[in-house]
């Protein structure tokens, strides 16, 4: 922090005047438990996505076809840089197709 | 140069001036420990003679949190409170100063709970001194009223933005009516204008308030806060003049009466230094010298300007209007008089008088009492003193 402004520079009143900076915090340091979707088990009902607090769900337009033949259009991702591991759409998730796996540092 | 004199009670007075000054967002919760301050107010928008937003709110930490959020975008805004609903909105206050939101808020002072009481003692003001707010204390409702005109031009001065809290004491000035000379909005605008400040919310413009400041940040905006509030000494001084220039009543950081070479002085704040000039003036002519200072500004604590006062007194006798159970000071207004003297090496017998707690009246007996037992003590020093305070008024 010995390079960081002095309370003389720094904006008054705790103000950041340039939105969308919390971008640059990643949140993913917080974790200890990660979410891990199991893309033959999804459903692609959209409750993580919806649960999500973060939101750190993230729903592509990318196809995926299961072993057993069927197809989705869309893919549900987790955004690594930002989940919290809070664990809430594990909860959620009606087909426990999310697991929570302990990070490895 | 000034308005028409018309009778009104001290929150009316008050209420005349936050519509001299043509405040855009009043929040208010309606029932006791509110006073008429905002009836009055809600009155002025529903007959059209105030152009302002009444926002009906469901507490007083939600009627602060509203003009909080109204100011950060950029309005004038007002509120008013008392005693519990102060302590309520303790949590906010913090918010509005460290945010560098320009509030104005009134306070009829009063006794906090329990037992319940609804009438006079500066405990909730003083439960309000570390919240970063430049607080001033009126001594009747003229003052009220020309405060609160003031406290607007300060809190919004570029150099400040900080919030203000205007006390004048519950009942005694709150609700008695007085003669007042209320400020027309074209004079009061001109001499509290509004402006834009650098940072408010806007669409056009997006930016974050209120965010989180970890560690490495935090501590930083504290500072900035001390510094505004130091820096504000020198705007409430302009702001003080200006007035006296503009409407020809002049107002000081303190009043000092028959200070110089006094043998006691005594140290009030609010309505009870009118009742202690009456009481000094009459000593006076009977050979007592005895002398007066009145606290008007109570933060940033006015130690430059009380010390003046002080320097040349025999004995000081603080006149407390609020107790803090178990400290070593006992009162709260004699630890700032305290260490102002200690801090400038001069070591003379300060004595604290806790008076007037929920309401009870504040005599000439009281202060008579008060000089008395305050001049046995003319000669010594701070460490021959046993007891340094005492309770007056209070049953045995």
């Amino acid at each position: 922090m010995g390079k960081a402004p002095g309370w003389r520079e720094l904006p008054r009143g705790a103000v950041i005047p340039e939105p969308g900076s919390s971008v640059r915090y990643k949140t993913y340091t917080w974790r200890v438990l990660r979410p891990v979707i199991d893309q033959e088990k999804c459903i692609r009902c959209r409750i993580c996505w919806t649960y999500c607090p973060e939101p750190a769900i993230i729903e592509v337009e990318e196809p995926y076809t299961t072993k057993t033949g069927r197809t989705y259009r869309v893919t549900y991702r987790i955004d690594y840089d930002y989940c919290k591991g809070c664990g809430i759409c594990a909860e959620e998730c009606p087909v426990k197709a999310i697991t929570m796996v302990e990070e490895v540092v | 140069m000034g308005g028409k004199v018309i009778p009104i009670s001290g929150n009316y007075a008050v209420a005349y001036a936050a519509k001299a000054v043509d405040v855009d967002v009043v929040a208010a919760y309606p029932i006791t420990p509110q006073t008429a301050v905002v009836e009055k107010l809600a009155e002025f928008v529903a007959n059209g003679e105030l152009d302002a937003e009444f926002i009906h709110v469901e507490s007083e930490h939600s009627a602060l949190s509203a003009v909080v959020g109204a100011s950060a975008a950029g309005a004038r805004v007002f509120t008013a409170t008392s005693a519990q609903g102060l302590l309520l909105m303790y949590e906010v206050m913090h918010i509005a100063s460290t945010m560098r939101l320009p509030v104005v808020m009134s306070i009829a002072t009063r006794a906090i709970s329990a037992p319940i009481n609804i009438w006079c003692d500066h405990s909730d003001f003083m439960a309000s001194s570390d919240t970063g707010w430049i607080m001033l204390m009126a001594l009747n409702a003229q003052e009220a009223h020309d405060l609160t005109v003031a406290a607007f031009r300060i809190a919004e001065d570029p150099e400040v933005e900080l919030p203000v809290a205007v006390g004048y004491d519950g009942f005694w000035v709150s609700h008695t009516v007085e003669p007042v000379e209320v400020l027309e909005k074209d004079e009061a605008l001109k001499y509290a204008p509004k402006r834009r400040r650098q940072y408010v919310l806007d669409p056009e413009r997006p930016l974050t308030m209120g965010s989180l400041a970890s560690p490495d940040w935090y501590f930083e905006f504290r500072v900035q806060l001390h510094d505004a509030v130091e820096r504000s000494r020198e705007v409430i001084l302009r702001a003080f003049d200006e007035f006296g220039k503009s409407f020809g009543r002049v107002y000081k950081p303190v009043d000092g009466y028959f200070t110089d070479n006094a043998d006691l002085v005594l140290i009030s704040m609010g309505s009870a230094s009118g009742t202690a000039l009456t009481y000094v003036e009459e000593a006076r002519k009977s050979g007592v010298r005895v002398g007066l200072v009145n606290i008007r500004q109570f933060r940033p604590f006015p130690e430059e300007e009380l010390y003046k006062h002080l320097e040349g007194a025999g004995v000081v006798a603080v006149v407390d209007r609020a107790l803090n159970p178990g400290s070593a000071f006992v009162g709260p207004l004699y630890s700032d008089v305290v260490l102002t003297l200690f801090k400038r090496g001069l070591d003379i017998p300060v004595l604290d008088f806790v008076v007037g707690l929920g309401g009870r009246a504040v005599t000439r007996r009281d202060f008579d009492e008060i000089t008395k037992r305050s001049l046995a003590y003319l000669g010594k020093r701070m460490k021959d003193i046993k007891q340094h305070y005492a309770f007056i008024g209070v049953r045995e």
